[in-house]
């Protein structure tokens, strides 16, 4: 049974998709061959049919998907949790006891995806009919929720009042068995489409958002003129075939493949995995000796290098050599206008110009005369983007000249020959304590072979090795 | 009267014009497929990620959740009224923060680790100094007509917004005031991600666009289309040249920004269940997205299959977030757990 939402165009989005996984479950708990064994249960003087009790519940699902006890009582209480199956005893506590405490499968007609959402309707007859049964005996919060329902739909309130009469006629002809467990039905589904205040909903869909356009938002003429400007800003863009982009994508995630630790693992060992920071102290942002990984990641591209603080330190020792070192050090001072306080841009951009732009400084830049004019021109009236045009041409004067050649210097050579490549970190003396290093089969998969794991006792599941994997409070 | 109509009809005949001749310069240096360019790529196969912690504390459903810089701190969001910030190695909590307001959607972590921010149905972004002896309200910054959906630091000093009332701002820390404020798209901002060289960022929105915007200039440079419901989760490729988006239609879409269109889609008959975030691995050859159905799946991005998926949530998989470092991908959900897979 799957329950839509408002198709918003393209595909249908079904909402509480385990409704269909939970509903599969419970017809294979009520298949005539496999499924649960019923009996009778005793309530006060009253035998309820087709009951079974929490024990009988975790030990079939148990038997049926493999799992351990802490699983099934997991995956049991998942479906008292959303009314599939009921408690007879404290009807209101929707947990899975594993004990003598009978239970019950609520009937389809009340499963929570037959009738979606519950309707208002529905709640003010159900109320009414236990207000007039109990003679007045509702809840509290029934109570304020009758009187709520009794103004909001109140040109209806005849009709409700009818049909909850017709409903309380027709259940008086039944037998007092059948009876209670109709209520009981009853109770029970509404118990999850209209929670006591306090309970959780397990029904909450979060947020409702308006339907794709926002009220706020008027398309007038305004609006209009500006989507005309962006358009053709956007029409006069530069495109890149595609074929070049795309190559691009797949050049870039090759080039990084060794570099992604969830594809590849990491040397010594993934922290997360083995519980050692060997890994993060090693590539700590100064280290006496970097790891042969991280050097290389240098020559990927310029970005990479002014990125890491020892790439960029090694970078400046090379341009210091060349003499050269004030280009690092104005681009450096730029980004820091950039990215800085605004209080204190004024201040920065005279620094600036005294040590890096000014007639005779004493870190002179070499810029065009072209964006020199504009820098100096914009320098009166300072904001953060206004050293933007020298910085970019002092950023391009490194990529292309500077940095090539780093890469091809002894400097960088010798870097990345004395690199680190760091041991593979020795698995665990103790086997109990040994974590599987790469990916583990999935939960079906170790249910249908009953894999035995890491030293996990035969019979556990893959959640008890999961959830052993270190859970912390 | 009629002659605003006249008025009127006509702009939209321009913009109608202008659109279609964006869409043709885009078919005509479409030259090739994803399908073809990554035709020769090995395939990842079964991508099995095994579940390494399980982070209990939170008392309702998370919303959000952000990685800190050092790829260890991580700042969590819940309806339960708090902010925690972990020590995911050691599974310690930190810091806890309480909110004024328990309807939170957002939350973010500065670069420099010094504050975190977060923000919700107040209609408000509110910036903690998390390094004082206790958590410390440094700003309210309150000038959003409509829900906050998601936050982003560029510094101690400056912080991206993203609203319901349809407008991303950019704030500026010092003063508490709205520096730039972007406005284009027509319905509800969902989420927005920051370009790496903070010079662009782009959003996605419930009209189903995704937008890119100049930081600088306050401007929308590039619209996509494509999606047909709200767009959730948005991110950037890892070399900064793709918008990933991942949406209530159930899909994921990558779209190429030289080549300024869509290139691949990510969707199954098997899911009907709406993307409610993502994230990529750091070659940018996974994505994990969280969906509705309580998991969250693993894409090849190159190929666009579906190679995996992490199950053990109970609830909606609200929030997925890879460190810098790329060790691993968290996933944070409305059974108020956050879980840490690799």
């Amino acid at each position: 049974m799957t329950i839509n939402t408002l198709a918003k165009g393209g595909w249908n989005r079904e909402q509480m998709a385990c409704f269909r996984k939970m509903e599969r479950v419970i017809v294979a708990m009520q298949d005539p061959d496999m499924g649960m064994k019923m009996r009778n249960q005793r309530l006060l003087i009253t035998v309820i049919p087709h009951a079974m009790t929490g024990r009988d519940i975790i030990d079939w699902l148990m038997q049926k998907y493999n799992i351990c006890e802490e699983e099934a009582l997991h995956v049991g209480g998942m479906l008292v949790k959303y009314g599939y199956i009921y408690p007879l005893k404290e009807p209101r506590s929707l947990v899975l006891r594993p004990d003598e405490s009978p239970y019950r499968f609520q009937t389809p007609y009340f499963w929570t995806s037959t009738r979606w959402p519950a309707s208002e309707l529905d709640y003010a007859i159900y109320l009414a009919k236990k207000n007039i049964r109990k003679q007045g005996e509702l809840m509290e919060y029934e109570k304020e929720r009758y009187s709520v329902l009794h103004k909001r739909i109140n040109h209806t309130w005849d009709f409700v009042v009818m049909q909850a009469r017709e409903q309380l006629r027709a259940s008086k002809q039944r037998r007092k068995a059948d009876r209670i467990v109709l209520e009981c039905q009853e109770q029970a589904y509404w118990l999850i489409n209209r929670p006591p205040p306090g309970s959780p909903n397990v029904l909450d869909m979060g947020l409702d958002k308006p339907n794709n356009f926002s009220s706020r938002v008027t398309l007038n003429s305004d609006y209009y003129k500006t989507e005309i400007e962006n358009c053709k800003r956007a029409l006069g863009r530069n495109r890149v075939k595609s074929s070049i982009c795309l190559e691009g994508f797949v050049k870039y995630s090759e080039q990084y493949l060794n570099h992604d630790p969830i594809m590849q693992g990491c040397l010594p060992s993934n922290p997360w995995i083995s519980d050692d920071t060997a890994h993060w102290t090693m590539n700590a942002d100064m280290v006496p000796i970097p790891t042969r990984l991280r050097v290389e990641r240098w020559s990927f591209s310029f970005v990479e290098l002014l990125n890491d603080p020892m790439g960029r330190r090694e970078f400046m020792t090379y341009l210091e050599k060349e003499f050269s070192a004030e280009n690092l050090c104005f681009w450096q001072a730029c980004e820091d206008v950039r990215h800085g306080e605004n209080s204190r841009i004024v201040e920065k951009v005279e620094e600036i110009y005294k040590n890096f732009l000014a007639p005779g400084a004493a870190r002179w830049v070499n810029i065009d005369s072209k964006t020199m004019d504009k820098t100096l021109e914009g320098i009166r009236h300072p904001h953060r983007f206004v050293m933007d045009d020298a910085q970019m041409h002092i950023y391009f004067l490194m990529k292309k000249d500077s940095y090539p050649r780093y890469l091809k210097s002894d400097l960088y050579k010798n870097m990345l020959a004395k690199a680190i490549v760091p041991q593979e970190t020795k698995k665990s003396v103790f086997p109990f304590m040994r974590r599987q290093r790469h990916a583990s089969p999935s939960p079906a998969q170790a249910a249908r072979h009953g894999i035995e794991e890491d030293g996990q006792a035969k019979g556990g599941s893959q959640a008890a090795a999961n959830s052993g994997g270190g859970s912390h409070t | 009267m009629a002659a605003e109509k006249a008025e009127m009809d006509a702009l939209k005949k321009e913009c109608d014009g202008l659109r279609a001749q964006i869409e043709a310069a885009r078919k005509a240096v479409n030259d090739s497929s994803m399908s073809g360019a990554a035709g020769g790529v090995a395939s990842v196969g079964r991508v099995q990620l095994k579940l390494r912690k399980t982070l209990k504390g939170h008392l309702a459903k998370i919303y959000a959740m952000h990685w800190s810089a050092d790829s260890r701190q991580m700042v969590s969001a819940s309806q339960d009224g708090k902010l925690l910030i972990w020590d995911t190695f050691t599974g310690n909590k930190l810091v806890a923060v309480p909110l004024k307001s328990a309807w939170v959607m957002s939350v973010a972590f500065a670069p420099s680790g010094n504050l975190v921010a977060s923000g919700g149905l107040d209609n408000m972004c509110t910036v903690y100094n998390i390094k004082a002896a206790s958590p410390k309200t440094l700003r309210e910054l309150d000038a959003h007509t409509g829900y906050l959906s998601c936050c982003r630091f560029l510094s101690d000093s400056e912080i991206l917004t993203a609203s319901g009332d349809t407008t991303c701002c950019l704030w500026d820390l010092e003063t508490g005031k709205q520096k730039i404020i972007f406005t284009n798209h027509i319905g509800d901002c969902m989420s927005l991600a920051l370009s790496g060289d903070m010079n662009t960022f782009i959003s996605g929105a419930c009209d189903s666009l995704a937008k890119l915007w100049d930081l600088r200039e306050g401007t929308c440079k590039q619209t996509f289309s494509g999606h047909t419901s709200d767009i959730n989760a948005i991110s950037f490729f890892p070399s900064g040249n793709a918008v990933i988006t991942g949406s209530d239609d159930c899909s994921c879409k990558m779209y190429d920004l030289r080549s300024d269109q869509e290139v691949i889609g990510y969707q199954d008959t098997s899911l009907n269940a709406g993307v409610t975030s993502l994230a990529l691995s750091n070659s940018g050859r996974l994505i994990f997205a969280g969906y509705d159905d309580f998991n969250c799946h693993i894409w090849d991005s190159l190929k666009g299959e579906k190679v995996g998926v992490l199950s053990g949530h109970d609830n909606r998989v609200s929030c997925t977030g890879v460190p810098e470092d790329g060790m691993g991908v968290c996933t944070g959900s409305w059974d108020s757990f956050l879980k840490l897979w690799n």
